[in-house]
């Protein structure tokens, strides 16, 4: 019932525009049962994969109660999960940001030999499924693979502990802020900065005043996207976490264990806590995009 | 035509931040190593050991007045072992069966003669495979041979990777056997019946579980007796019910310590008195709570209505020992990938 009640808001203005001289628009014009089948189709859509899913999530979080909700995080094991996630994000996230501009820096704004290579090279992480992405991190570091021994011998652990879920984060997440800032720098071209070195600004000004400014919103885009990816990480961190408890386990793979003991209110609460961040981007991303929109002439 | 880039002091307190963010990640992991114990275990004993824990910490504290913090790691017991291998640094492993103790022993983190340390071949307590049925048994499944009858369906995990649907695959293997007239042709054209009737295969027994239970698929679960009664106290006891075969197989979830891993960690005379507490009434007394079945006969006694009496053999007496089950019927290209083809 309420589908329909929007769409038929939605189709208001068709009045209006049917009035208009019937030639100038008839080739933009599709006939309203086309209209309203499609966005029907979509409004259904929409409500089956992304509404109806939140609202299971949230339901099932609070199905035995505000308090037991609450109840959910107070565990130590979640504290530790939560603790984990946050600290996690707090280092790839300033990594890849780093990384992120200065890679979109050197390949928008030089010419060199490789450049296509790099471009290639840095959405690696997007086209290898995670599961590898962190089978690799066992193979380098885990006690049979290449630089196993000599870190056991010196009593240094990577894979199965905090390092090794930070690098696989960091591994996964590696794209984001670079993907963001080379569209939007190779359209703004070199000019301005060209003009800056011309009146004598020195390298480090010239990005400070001319390159960032002009990039922020963008690289904000980017931070936020590559945040919610760090925090919401499932398979690579699962291969290379070793799953103890209060120890090495993230958010989701808190979530999954939660879930596998029947515990499946306390599985969604925490669950609802990383769908409450995936709203929060959503909306942080939107205010973004009508910056980003605002700006342009 | 940019010159060289200075870091500006805003910058460098930056990175140093950043840098003592992940130094501080590095040091976390290794303060963790005071007195804790890891244990890796499998997936159904998650209840069983956080119990089992609880005890053990206060006993240890009366004893000795040392405070002990133990960890716990699960997950299929095959990709656990795996993980052990890779580096996971277990003092102590508490897996499903004696096989993936045996791939740790073969890398040379534990004394290959492990099985002999504690009593009972290293299994404290044990367990065994029976069926969970739908309410009322609708299907009228009574035994090993009405699971081959047509239009049953069979929940079991991939016996690839979980040790629970090893153990499936060697009962229902085993039963064949000992039928009268009963010899390895049979068996394994009885198993390879078995496994045609199987839509699909979870990777781990808690998987099998949730598909059964939760998805409402299939008409049987072979499953572990703990994690049958696990499943109908935890969600329904009007949902569902246990049938417990004529013949089963004596399931052995074994015990040891990772001597790599504990003589580096200094933690070995607290790992040992750990898995020694297991043989101690108060420790199997537990197990029976948790619906595995105890080795200490006045334990036993009292919990007799609990666990009904099955008529189990052993792997070593059918089998020849897991030395000889799992090459011939697990390996890559063995028996069980030469009689399954997955559902159409």
């Amino acid at each position: 019932m309420l589908v329909e009640a929007q769409t038929s808001d939605m189709l208001l203005p068709i009045p209006v525009a049917a009035a208009r001289p019937q030639a100038a628009l008839a080739p933009r014009e599709e006939s309203p049962a086309v209209r309203l089948a499609l966005t029907a189709v979509a409004l259904a859509f929409l409500g089956l994969f992304i509404v109806l899913p939140l609202v299971v999530v949230f339901s099932e979080a609070l199905q035995k109660g505000a308090a037991f909700y609450f109840s959910a995080f107070a565990e130590p094991a979640a504290t530790a999960a939560i603790r984990l996630t946050l600290l996690t994000a707090a280092i790839a996230v300033p990594v890849n940001l780093v990384f992120g501009v200065t890679a979109a820096w050197a390949i928008t704004k030089f010419e060199f030999r490789g450049k296509s290579f790099l471009i290639t090279l840095i959405d690696l992480p997007f086209s290898v499924s995670p599961v590898i992405s962190g089978l690799v991190f066992v193979l380098l570091f885990g006690l049979q693979g290449w630089l196993g021994p000599w870190l056991a011998e010196n009593d240094i652990k990577i894979v199965f502990a905090v390092p090794g879920i930070v690098l696989a984060t960091i591994f996964v997440t590696f794209p984001f802020v670079a993907r963001e800032l080379i569209p939007l720098m190779q359209e703004q071209g070199t000019a301005e900065e060209e003009a800056a070195i011309v009146l004598g600004a020195s390298g480090w000004q010239t990005f400070w005043r001319v390159t960032l400014p002009n990039i922020k919103w963008g690289l904000l885009y980017g931070v936020l996207l590559c945040n919610a990816r760090a925090m919401g990480e499932f398979g690579a961190v699962s291969v290379v976490s070793g799953h103890i408890r209060g120890l090495t386990n993230t958010m989701p793979l808190h979530i999954e264990i939660l879930y596998n003991e029947y515990n499946f209110a306390a599985a969604f609460a925490v669950a609802s806590l990383l769908a409450l961040l995936a709203l929060v981007t959503l909306v942080a991303k939107s205010l973004l995009e009508l910056r980003l929109d605002r700006r342009k002439p | 035509m940019i010159r060289s880039i200075i870091l500006s002091s805003d910058r460098r307190r930056f990175l140093f931040g950043t840098l003592s963010a992940v130094a501080l990640a590095f040091a976390a992991s290794a303060v963790s190593a005071q007195t804790t114990l890891l244990n890796v275990s499998y997936d159904p004993t998650r209840e069983l050991y956080q119990a089992f824990n609880a005890a053990f910490v206060k006993d240890w504290q009366q004893k000795t007045g040392q405070k002990l913090t133990i960890q716990q790691s699960h997950g299929g017991a095959g990709s656990q072992a795996r993980a052990v291998i890779d580096g996971l640094e277990a003092d102590v492993v508490t897996l499903a069966l004696a096989y993936d103790i045996d791939a740790i022993a073969e890398r040379g983190l534990l004394s290959c003669d492990w099985q002999a340390r504690l009593p009972n071949n290293s299994s404290p307590y044990t367990s065994t495979i029976v069926f969970l049925v739908r309410k009322g048994n609708p299907k009228g499944i009574k035994d090993w041979n009405d699971l081959v009858k047509p239009g049953i369906k069979i929940i079991t995990p991939n016996p690839k990777t979980s040790g629970g649907a090893r153990w499936n695959y060697l009962a229902a293997w085993g039963y064949a056997l000992k039928q009268p007239g009963g010899d390895e042709t049979k068996a394994r054209d009885f198993v390879t019946q078995i496994y045609r009737n199987v839509p699909v295969l979870d990777s781990g027994a808690r998987g099998s579980t949730t598909t059964f239970v939760q998805r409402g698929i299939g008409d049987v679960f072979l499953s572990w007796e703990n994690e049958a009664f696990l499943a109908i106290n935890e969600l329904g006891k009007d949902k569902f019910e246990i049938v417990v075969p004529s013949l089963s197989i004596l399931a052995e979830p074994p015990v040891t310590v990772v001597d790599k891993v504990a003589d580096k960690k200094g933690t070995r005379a607290v790992a040992e008195a750990y898995l020694k507490y297991w043989y101690t009434p108060e420790a199997q007394e537990i197990a029976a709570r948790n619906y595995y079945r105890p080795r200490l006969a006045e334990v036993q006694a009292r919990h007799a209505e609990q666990f009904p009496t099955v008529k189990l053999f052993t792997i070593d007496e059918v089998f020849g020992g897991w030395a000889k089950a799992q090459p011939t019927h697990f390996a890559e290209g063995g028996v069980f990938d030469q009689i399954y083809k997955p559902a159409r």
